[in-house]
């Protein structure tokens, strides 16, 4: 297959890379980018732990083909805390104990910086919604929930 | 105590929420191949032929490999395991060739192209089926297999083990009875669903040795069964387990690792990694077992029970290498949290051409404490007695005997306590509220109770050395799952030691060549057995500090303590040693030197446990019993079959909660897990056996959406004396009997018994419409 060549940003840093029209953006983020914090567990937008932000909306990146990104921007989670200074949002997941085999936990994190950035008050209804599109099988959800909800309180 | 008792953060988190936590699907190996199999389509037939000459073709392809390339078997307790199918298939999914190849792509590719020839059989697809004396064979040659001896399967049957456990007279005890009742329970079989599905990477080396990486959570099982079946010795195989993305039960024993080994063998010693898709993980990997009970109860009119006969039926699916000890295990605990001075109890493990079962959290429990709990609540309405009061009347308390005839020890811990505390919580005593015509309000409870099921001699061992620095490196073999338990024992490791925990690192991997050994990391044994294991090391590294630091001090080692990383003389504080200056040998200013580097070591086995009798089942089993309860109050819609549950309530007597926030989260974590298989979760098969529903579309597990409104989690802390600061497992005990809570409720909600699982909106709607 004919190769295409595309160029994108991704946690900050400008890339060029050649890609086949039928690859997903998880695959170019995981097997080219080797950025191994974005999870790979269904590979059809059931389980939601793929999501990354592309230009700032968290998307299933097993959804998008990569050719579709060139001249986008993307965030993964390792593109989150720089210098290994945490976020308010991973903070509170630790605190929470939001997390125990931690597979789910980069797309939870990430979701939840997108809910606080776009709605820095989210109502308890409006936390469960956005992370309604990522599974989780350890937690139970609700410490996932307290933790976000506890970020928007503090900050206030 | 400063550091056990208190909620610490997780040691693991760090790498967790950064993403950085390495998971067997992110390593990369030079040279590395990859893997992909071809499934059967069929749950019962020959194999004829199989050709794979096209598919070699395939440009990446480096070798294919069919079950006669690999003629012998493996398993846990029962050898009954193919590699990949021989001769016959079992179930519709299982693998029958392997294409290794370059890429996955080629893999696939070459998958396509391989023609096999069945001659299709007639299938067992009901366990009750597979009973009947005509039924057809799942496994011919049962009579061949190598088992253990705590097993015991019926060759020319399905029966892949039969338990019994006898206790008084249960003849008698029916005579004795004013009330008898039986009923009937099933419940499908379901996955485990861990987020990351299984993953291994296999490399058998030139010179016979074997290198694996693998998403396990019993490393040491593996290197045991591996070396047993291959014929290799121990020191030559390592097994690497990194963070795993969940087991749940689904990665204990021994999976997918010998494919893996022995495919690299094939395809030129290279490193072959396998990683289940999503639908793979439905079809191929081990899932729980189904089970149907049968319960027959006499009690008298005042509530107390005199004799049960109780039958359990495992669906083992194709194979049973660990189902066996699944059957025995629901088997001697068979009776739930109550004493039945007259019992007779079967267990039956048994093979049909379903996918092959393997332990899942709660291990035969959750099973059965439907079966039980249901029942209860269903005499207690037949005698016209409150529930609570009929349970509590017959709660199986210290002193009193379990069904294998265990006097159950003084400082067992308390069911009564765990089903007081979850009625008060749930506001028990009130009738159901009509909230509407058609939304009725009502509350259910359940109790429960487990022990690890084990074999006696199960060992846990921890190693604990002193970094020249003075900081501690801990390191044991239990698996980091999720669980969090090496949280735990590093709090603990802080307390001997009188240690910060930020000085503690507990090595974040396991690798069989450097780590101490641990049987398995399952039936929520860990805490307490590595907990005590790692006490013992702790003393151990304490008792050689003290050693040199009475000579370099010049005093007696009693007259020594250690806090805040030093050593020193009690009353004299200014009379001190740091640590980091013996933890590789104290230097004397002129260079003398004594002691040197420091590295404790403990290990914990069960006391005094047996094997159960074969004729009678009684004996030891346990290490340990944890009990508890849990209370619903759901809101259901009588016309639809809809149920929300409103409110939660979980008691468990876990002896003493090390870390109370890590006791939490599994409560609350395994609470859903349980309400999502209560009410959703099913593998659904077509009339040929075929699973119809193998994704997360139409395989519904629980969502935030999903979750109680509310959950009060009441920690109940009668301590084991034997247990590391008085703690008792509580990890798969948290996922057991909600099921039975919401059922119970829906029968004081509108009279209806529902005994089939799962509580899915269609079946209650179902149940509601044939009473009316
Ligand atoms: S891997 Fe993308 S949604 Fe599951
Ligand atoms: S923490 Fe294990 S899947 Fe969420």
């Amino acid at each position: 297959m004919e190769k295409k060549k595309i160029i994108f940003k991704i946690n900050g840093v400008e890339k060029t890379v050649e890609v086949e029209p039928n690859k997903t953006l998880l695959w170019l983020i995981r097997e080219v980018l080797k950025l191994k914090g974005t999870k790979k567990a269904c590979e059809r937008g059931d389980c939601g732990l793929c999501t990354v932000l592309l230009n700032g909306e968290p998307v299933k990146s097993c959804l998008v083909l990569a050719v579709e990104v060139d001249g986008s921007e993307i965030v993964t989670v390792e593109g989150l805390s720089r210098d290994g200074e945490l976020t308010p949002i991973q903070k509170a997941f630790i605190e929470h104990g939001a997390l125990q085999c931690g597979f789910c936990t980069p797309a939870f994190v990430i979701v939840g910086h997108w809910l606080l950035n776009r709605n820095p008050n989210p109502s308890r209804e409006e936390v469960v919604e956005a992370l309604n599109g990522v599974l989780c099988r350890c937690t139970g959800y609700r410490p996932i929930i307290e933790a976000i909800l506890d970020v928007a309180k503090k900050r206030k | 105590m400063k550091y056990v008792g208190k909620s610490i953060q997780r040691i693991d988190a760090f790498e967790k929420v950064t993403g950085s936590a390495e998971y067997a699907g992110d390593i990369e190996l030079p040279g590395m191949l990859y893997t992909k199999l071809l499934l059967s389509p069929y749950a019962h037939a020959k194999i004829k032929s199989i050709d794979f000459s096209d598919a070699l073709k395939v440009p990446g392809v480096i070798t294919i490999a069919i079950g006669e390339d690999f003629p012998f078997r493996i398993g846990l307790y029962v050898n009954d395991r193919n590699i990949l199918a021989r001769k016959k298939v079992r179930w519709v999914g299982e693998p029958v060739a392997a294409v290794v190849a370059e890429n996955l792509e080629a893999a696939e590719e070459a998958i396509e192209l391989i023609k096999v020839d069945y001659e299709p059989l007639p299938p067992v697809l009901d366990v009750r089926d597979a009973l009947k004396p005509d039924a057809p064979l799942v496994h011919e040659e049962l009579g061949e297999y190598a088992h253990s001896p705590a097993f015991n399967p019926i060759p020319g049957t399905n029966i892949a083990n039969r338990f019994v456990v006898k206790k008084g007279n249960v003849e008698e005890g029916f005579k004795k009875s004013d009330v008898i009742v039986e009923n009937e329970f099933l419940m499908p079989q379901v996955s485990h669903v861990p987020m990351e599905p299984h993953t291994c990477i296999g490399q058998y080396m030139k010179d016979g040795s074997i290198k694996i990486w693998t998403s396990a959570q019993s490393p040491f099982a593996i290197r045991y069964i591996l070396g047993y079946s291959l014929g290799v010795p121990l020191h030559k195989i390592s097994v690497y387990v990194p963070y795993v993305g969940g087991g749940f039960g689904g990665k204990a024993g021994i999976n997918f690792e010998p494919l893996v080994v022995l495919l690299s063998k094939k395809a030129g010693y290279r490193p072959v990694k396998l990683e289940l898709t999503r639908e793979e993980q439905f079809m191929v990997a081990p899932v729980r077992q189904g089970f149907y009970g049968k319960i027959k109860t006499g009690v008298t009119r005042d509530g107390k029970i005199m004799a049960e006969k109780i039958l359990y039926v495992f669906d083992a699916g194709a194979y049973a290498d660990y189902g066996v000890n699944i059957g025995r295990a629901a088997g001697y605990s068979c009776t739930g949290p109550y004493y039945v001075p007259n019992l007779e109890g079967e267990s039956l493990t048994v093979y049909t051409n379903h996918p092959w079962g393997t332990a899942f959290r709660g291990f035969g429990h959750f099973e059965f404490l439907w079966a039980i709990e249901r029942q209860m609540e269903i005499v207690a309405a037949e005698i016209g007695m409150d529930p609570i009061e009929f349970r509590l009347k017959n709660a199986l308390l210290p002193g009193l005997t379990t069904p294998t005839g265990e006097k159950l020890r003084e400082d067992a811990g308390r069911i009564d306590q765990c089903i007081k505390a979850v009625a008060e919580k749930i506001g028990w005593g009130t009738p159901p509220v009509k909230i509407t015509p058609n939304k009725i309000r009502a509350k259910g409870i359940a109790a429960l109770w487990k022990a690890p099921a084990m074999p006696p001699n199960a060992a846990s061992s921890a190693i604990i050395k002193l970094n020249e620095d003075g900081t501690f490196l801990l390191s044991v073999g239990v698996t980091e799952i999720g669980q969090g338990t090496v949280t735990a024992l590093a709090q603990i490791v802080a307390e001997e030691l009188s240690v910060p925990v930020e000085k503690i690192k507990v090595v974040p991997f396991r690798h069989t060549d450097l780590t101490p050994y641990s049987w398995q990391t399952v039936a929520s044994r860990n805490l307490f057995m590595e907990g005590r294991a790692v006490i013992r090391a702790a003393r151990d590294v304490k008792e050689q500090i003290l050693e040199v630091a009475s000579q370099v001090l010049r005093v007696p080692k009693d007259d020594l303590e250690i806090e805040d990383e030093k050593v020193y003389v009690k009353g004299r504080p200014e009379w001190s040693l740091q640590l980091k200056d013996i933890a590789a040998g104290y230097v004397y200013p002129n260079g003398n030197t004594i002691g040197g580097p420091i590295i404790g070591r403990g290990y914990y086995v069960g006391s005094r446990l047996t094997y159960l009798d074969p004729e009678t089942g009684q004996g030891y089993p346990a290490l340990k019993w944890t009990f508890g309860a849990q209370a619903v109050e759901i809101e259901l819609d009588t016309e639809t079959g809809e149920i929300k549950i409103l409110k939660l309530v979980s008691a468990f007597d876990v002896g003493k909660a090390i870390n109370p926030m890590l006791v939490e989260g599994q409560i609350v974590g395994g609470c859903v897990q349980s309400i999502s298989l209560g009410m959703w979760e099913e593998y659904k098969y077509d009339k040929n056996g075929r699973m119809i529903n193998p994704n997360l579309t139409d395989y519904k597990i629980a969502r935030a959406g999903d979750i109680p409104e509310e959950h009060i989690v009441v920690i109940i802390e009668n301590p084991q004396k034997d247990g590391p600061y008085g703690a008792r497992g509580v990890g798969e005990l948290s996922m057991l009997s909600v099921p039975p809570a919401i059922a119970n409720a829906i029968f004081h909600a509108t009279g209806v018994n529902i005994n089939n699982l799962p509580l899915s909106f269609e079946n209650i709607w179902k149940a509601l419409k044939e009473k009316r």
